[in-house]
């Protein structure tokens, strides 16, 4: 069966994401700003489901949008912000440091375009994988062949709740 | 209207990475800093997750590690955000020159 509408909903949710990272970037009010990356995080989300990854999806909602965000939104609580918002948003380089930006960005859509796999990426895809299996085999993949890797990001995360406390500590 | 393929999510990618690389090279607040840091490896996702349909599911096994890694960046740069505040009372990136001289 043909997926209905998806052109359009493609373009709705790439356009949110995009109006959220421009919303970012641009707020005075950095609440302003965490509430601008949660819209870009959930429309991102419904690009992952239409990509046919539902897993990623949902650790994109609940992990993102659920628990780094609350981090953040904790933090702006703690800082007092108020001092820097009377002052200058932006620093001094930043017309030198925007042109480099979106010469990056350039030369990046330069290599996709140039790169010897267009043909296969301009081609429509039909997942291969059915959607129903994508969690278990996500688990296959998580736990069979990347298991080490699995574990190197538990330690990882290990490391960086002992920093984090360690940091935010009064005294040390 | 044209069907969507994979090189209309690497250029939605390129453009969100793009803001990300704005928002850390202009901005002076830390914390739009690190959400900035939150954008580009949110663009990267998105690549690793458009290619995993054309390639299989190493993609997506990938884009949880980098959201594994975005948790762990987050954690220890709002850390030291914090660390940072209470000796100096300001976020600005450029008031952070204590290595400089």
């Amino acid at each position: 069966m043909q997926p209905v509408a998806t052109t359009f909903f493609f373009y709705l949710l790439s356009g949110l994401a995009l109006l959220g990272g421009v919303l970012v970037i641009t707020r005075k009010n950095a609440v302003h700003s965490a509430l601008a990356l949660i819209l870009t995080l959930l429309a991102l989300a419904g690009l992952y489901l239409m990509l046919y990854a539902p897993f990623v999806a949902g650790v994109q909602i609940i992990l993102y949008a659920g628990g780094i965000m609350v981090l953040f939104l904790f933090v702006i609580m703690l800082v007092n912000l108020e001092r820097s918002q009377k002052e200058e948003q932006f620093n001094k380089q930043w017309v030198i440091g925007t042109i480099a930006a979106v010469g990056t960005g350039i030369l990046f859509v330069l290599v996709f375009v140039k790169s010897r796999e267009l043909p296969n990426l301009v081609r429509e895809h039909v997942a291969q994988l059915p959607e129903q299996s994508n969690t278990q085999q996500m688990a296959v993949s998580l736990y069979g062949n990347y298991m080490f890797t699995f574990e190197i990001a538990s330690l990882l995360l290990l490391v960086a709740m002992i920093g984090a406390v360690v940091m935010a500590k009064k005294r040390i | 209207m044209a069907p969507i393929t994979t090189f209309h999510y690497l250029v939605v990618a390129a453009a969100l990475f793009v803001l990300g690389v704005i928002g850390v090279l202009t901005r002076r607040n830390v914390v739009i800093v690190l959400m900035s840091i939150e954008l580009i490896l949110n663009a990267v996702n998105l690549n690793l997750v458009a290619f995993s349909r054309l390639w299989g599911l190493q993609g997506q096994a990938f884009s949880i590690f980098v959201i594994t890694d975005a948790a762990a960046e987050a954690a220890v740069g709002l850390g030291i955000l914090i660390a940072f505040f209470r000796n100096k009372e300001t976020v600005n990136v450029d008031e952070v020159d204590l290595l400089k001289w």
